[in-house]
């Protein structure tokens, strides 16, 4: 039952149509938000989040909605929705409950599909639309952009129109800086004012290499033929002094036969045992391999997970119509608590901004975090599908010419026949031939 | 007279300008590292570093040491789980400078277009095959020739697809496409026709083996002229080099083509626009691959562009071929087996007490002797030259790369005059059967490792069956001895190898001399040596670890005593 009412809440709002809105809706069921970032490379990574509490639903029209645009959003780089819901208590004492919706849509404009490699940027370039009025259902609709890597004095890089405030807080383990445009203040835009946010460069950034984060991971398979491979996982902690353990949980499909006396875990060299494994082997078509291990990566230092395979031949009707396609590997999935540069303190999750709770943290010092790797695609031996239909025309062949003569010269018997005096219908002819002057049968 | 010609001065000198280890041009790494960063690529590096086996006198190199630089173009919203190459290989001498300017400017057009679904990656080697193959061994993560790479930071999922680019100028006037590669791979017959389909539509000039199209079959002409490209590519793939940096990637599984740019003496040119335009086809075509190219021919002979020979019809000529070898070997046998009857019906008739001479015995011992003679000469072929050349070196005043070669051609020369010593130890009992049994081994044995030769690379087999099949069958003892002789010697596979050289240079319009031949000979022994060592190709094994002891063994039944 209560599994069943989200999920009528979500096919609710899947199938919504506007307007369905209730008479007197309570304002502070909405919350929206837009959070701007822009990357050192040139790309810009927009986060919306609407966040909405009811008792039915509701529907929003107008606000950072009108941004959602499919033509421009589907000109990105990178992009992802999730769905959250959840149930909150509508009291402290938690009397009654009511169902938090929150969806999340974030894209990564790339500089050089929408800005032709130029770094300035503009909501209007972004989304080809600007922001014309506030949502009027929202008791909260805010746009942030992230200003902190660069001088507040305006010497890299303008942004337009200047921001009122300020938010500052700690996300992702570093100090950041957040210019916050509310769209609810009628200073900001009105019915003559649109709100169109535009950051140009004073003075453009040089090329170099952006910056890693702390942790991040690379999966590759190694190896050439279609026998076996070897599955390799490298793991980078760019910490410059502090260790920290990774939970590493990889599932590989069961045609991959994997062997774990081959796995081998070295950091810097030298081999790393981990904490804790888990392995559960595959089971034919039923199950596949799951391997869970606890690995203490060292400072700034390179690990790498290997393990060796072999590629399994499938039965010929397992095969997918595009069999030389390859078959997917799914992404390993690392859990860790990443050490934070600035100690954090845990905020009151319901004041401060919605994309505070994307990273949680319960514990200042550190962050979780939850990486998955690139799939991988591996092709397993193939085989010829024509060969079927090949053998059968060969065989049926070689057997209805071959056989068929053998089988006439083995058994054909020849027996003579007597010619017999013939009956009824024969002499009556040869009356009649007689008759006619011509040679009797 | 002077520095070079004393032996110890040329060691002196030699050894100084290893350790100065100047290169004379070297890649503009950070240059491109730069440019390819801001063309929006993800750009990494990669540094290798390889001692040849003796140094490399057509390239000029012994100790190298270089650094790929590559940039990858990641496709938008994918998964990055397949990707395309596109490579520039760059030599020594800059002579491929104008296609890493092409490279750069399709790598700049690519990176601002929505529909790409593989990532692409944009690949300049330097020290054009060994770059690549460090490139490759790195990105598989496999360790084949012994090259010292560093670890690659990026990588893009497995690779679908490689083209290889040489321009050695900014107009050109054809463009060549070589499709042969290491150990006589090929690509796919698809990637072939996807490069014709776009010099139809571009209206390029696109040649096959450096000759035109022939336009009417009809005439004697046409078939004339395919049949000289065909000739060509059958020498190419023989000789297992991979003909430009496609041919290595052909080992793992990646299809892989090199077009060339030629810049002749015609009048009408294509800029480089032109090139480009053609290749943005072909990568627009690759991305639309749903699973790897595998539907159309893996081998194939090509008489032109538009048409190929499939292996159902060549294959049965090599059959045939070695189907006489087998008769042949059927026909020793039988005769063996009525010897033996014939000695043991006068032997039985007087009585059983008259004892049957022990001839199989006497047969097997005295065929052991020569086979573990020529195949111990064909493992000193393999393994004296390399490892003797400092030896050589000390005593002769010669390079390491001569000593060599002319080890090789020492030892080789050296095995003709075994037969007269072999005698020696093989007792000469029942002379008749003995090079009978002798032959009928050796045929055995050849047939064996021809018919393996062309299941794997047809053409070396095919080639290796015309010439010794017929001098094999007809060896022995009895019978015109020095004519037989002179067609053992002209077909053994060493001069099979001076033949197709001058066979090659006539078929390109460009006749060799004698002189020029040689030279081009221990040319060629050099470089396959070299190329055994650096990129495991096999000719160099196969030649003198199978087929030079088989030849031995015909050698020593046509002087048998």
């Amino acid at each position: 039952m209560a599994a069943a009412m989200p999920l009528a809440l979500l096919v609710l709002l899947l199938l919504g149509r506007r307007g369905w809105c209730l008479a007197e809706p309570p304002r502070d069921s909405l919350r929206e938000e837009l959070v701007i970032t822009p990357l050192p490379s040139g790309d810009v990574a927009a986060t919306f989040q609407f966040r909405t509490r009811w008792d039915s639903e509701l529907q929003r029209e107008g606000g950072l909605s009108v941004l959602l645009k499919a033509d421009r959003l589907f000109h990105t780089s990178y992009h992802s929705q999730a769905v959250h819901i959840r149930p909150v208590c509508r009291n402290a004492r938690c009397t009654s409950i009511s169902w938090e919706l929150r969806q999340t849509l974030s894209v990564v404009f790339d500089a050089f599909i929408t800005g032709q490699g130029k770094k300035d940027w503009s909501l209007f370039r972004m989304f080809s639309r600007t922001l014309t009025e506030p949502c009027p259902l929202a008791s909260e609709s805010r746009v942030y952009v992230d200003i902190t890597n660069y001088n507040q004095d305006n010497e890299t890089l303008e942004v337009n129109p200047p921001p009122t405030t300020t938010y500052q807080d700690v996300i992702l383990g570093t100090r950041k800086i957040y210019a916050i445009y509310d769209l609810l203040d009628t200073a900001m835009i009105n019915n003559s004012r649109n709100l169109n946010i535009q950051l140009k460069w004073k003075r453009p950034p040089e090329n170099e290499a952006p910056p890693v984060p702390f942790l991040h991971a690379q999966r590759y398979v190694s190896g050439y033929g279609l026998q076996k491979g070897e599955l390799s996982t490298l793991l980078y902690n760019t910490h410059p002094y502090r260790a920290f353990p990774v939970l590493l949980l990889d599932t590989v499909p069961w045609y991959l036969r994997l062997y774990v006396h081959t796995l081998t875990i070295t950091s810097k060299g030298k081999e790393n045992k981990p904490s804790y494994i888990h392995y559960q082997p595959a089971q034919d078509r039923l199950q596949p391999h799951l391997l869970e291990m606890l690995i203490q990566l060292p400072a700034n230092s390179v690990t790498k997970v290997s393990i060796q395979f072999e590629r399994a031949l499938l039965k010929w009707t397992e095969y997918t119509p595009d069999p030389n396609h390859g078959f997917y590997v799914s992404p390993s999935v690392l859990s860790a608590l990443v050490p934070s540069v600035v100690a954090a303190k845990p905020v009151d999750w319901e004041e401060s901004p919605l994309f505070n709770s994307l990273f949680p943290v319960s514990d200042g010092s550190n962050y979780f975090v939850r990486l998955y790797t690139e799939p991988l695609l591996v092709n397993l031996p193939t085989p010829d599908f024509s060969m079927p239909y090949n053998v059968i025309c060969l065989t049926c062949t070689v057997v209805a010419v071959c056989y068929g003569s053998f089988y006439n010269l083995l058994t054909r018997t020849f027996h003579i026949e007597e010619p017999r005096t013939g009956g009824l219908a024969k002499r009556l002819a040869n009356l009649i031939r007689r008759a006619r002057g011509v040679p009797p049968l | 007279m002077g520095l070079l010609s004393d032996p110890v001065r040329r060691r002196a000198l030699a050894r100084l300008v290893l350790r100065l280890n100047a290169p004379l041009w070297a890649l503009p790494v950070a240059w491109l590292e730069r440019t390819m960063r801001s063309v929006g690529l993800e750009v990494y590096t990669q540094s290798f570093s390889r001692k040849l086996p003796f140094p490399d006198e057509t390239h000029e190199r012994y100790m190298v040491s270089g650094t790929n630089v590559y940039g990858i173009l990641r496709a938008p919203r994918a998964a990055s789980t397949e990707s395309l190459v596109l490579t520039v290989p760059c030599g020594s001498d800059s002579t491929n400078s104008q296609a890493v300017g092409l490279l750069l400017a399709l790598a700049a057009h690519f990176r601002g277009q929505i529909y790409w679904a593989k990532d692409i990656i944009f690949l300049v080697t330097e020290h054009d095959l060994l770059g690549t193959e460090a490139w490759l061994e790195a990105y598989h993560d496999v360790n084949v020739t012994g090259m010292q790479s560093s670890p690659l930071q990026g990588r893009a999922g497995a690779i679908q697809a490689a083209v290889a680019l040489e321009l050695s100028s900014d107009v050109v006037t054809s463009l060549d496409v070589a499709v042969e590669g290491l150990n006589g791979q090929l690509p796919n017959l698809d990637l072939l026709n996807l490069f014709q389909t776009f010099c139809q539509k571009g209206g390029l000039l696109c040649t096959l083996q450096g000759k035109l199209q022939p336009q009417d079959w009809t005439s004697l002409d046409g078939p004339l002229q395919g049949l000289q490209t065909l000739l060509l590519m059958v020498l190419r793939q023989a000789s297992g080099r991979p003909h430009g940096s496609h041919g290595l990637f052909l080992r793992y599984r990646v299809e892989a083509l090199t077009l060339r740019g030629i810049n002749s003496f015609r009048q009408y040119k294509y800029d480089l626009v032109a090139v480009g335009k053609a290749l943005e086809g072909m990568f627009r075509k690759l991305n639309h691959l749903l699973e790897r190219l595998h539907q159309s021919f893996f081998l194939y002979l090509l008489p032109a562009l538009s048409r190929f020979v499939s292996i159902g019809l060549y294959m049965p000529a090599a059959g045939f071929l070695l189907l006489v070898l087998g008769l042949k070997a059927l026909e020793l046998w039988m005769q063996l087996h009525e010897a033996e009857v014939g000695v043991e019906e006068p032997g039985g008739a007087p009585g059983p007490s008259v004892p049957l001479p022990p001839s199989q015995g006497v047969g097997l011992a005295s065929l052991v002797a020569p086979l573990l003679i020529s195949q111990a000469m064909g493992l000193a072929l393999y393994v004296l030259p390399v490892l003797g050349q400092h030896v050589a070196t000390q005593h002769f005043p010669v390079a390491e790369a001569e000593a060599v070669v002319l080890t090789l051609l020492a030892i080789y020369a050296a095995g003709l005059a075994l037969p007269h010593n072999t005698h020696r130890v093989v007792s000469t009992q029942a002379p008749d059967r003995g090079w009978m049994a002798l032959k009928l081994v050796a045929l055995i044995y050849l047939a064996l490792q021809l018919g393996c030769i062309a299941l794997t690379n047809f053409s070396l087999g095919f080639l290796l069956a015309t010439t010794m099949v017929p001098a094999a069958a007809l060896a022995k003892p009895h019978g015109p001895r020095t004519l037989y002789a002179a067609l053992l010697v002209l077909t053994s596979p060493a001069a099979t190898l001076l033949g197709s050289l001058f066979l090659w240079r006539e078929l390109q319009e460009a006749p060799l001399s004698l002189a020029e031949g040689w030279q081009l000979f221990l040319a060629a022994l050099a470089q396959g040596v070299l190329e055994h060592h650096t990129y495991g190709a096999l000719l160099f094994p196969l030649l003198s670890l199978g087929l030079y002891p088989c030849w031995l063994l015909f050698w020593n039944v046509l002087f048998w005593k």
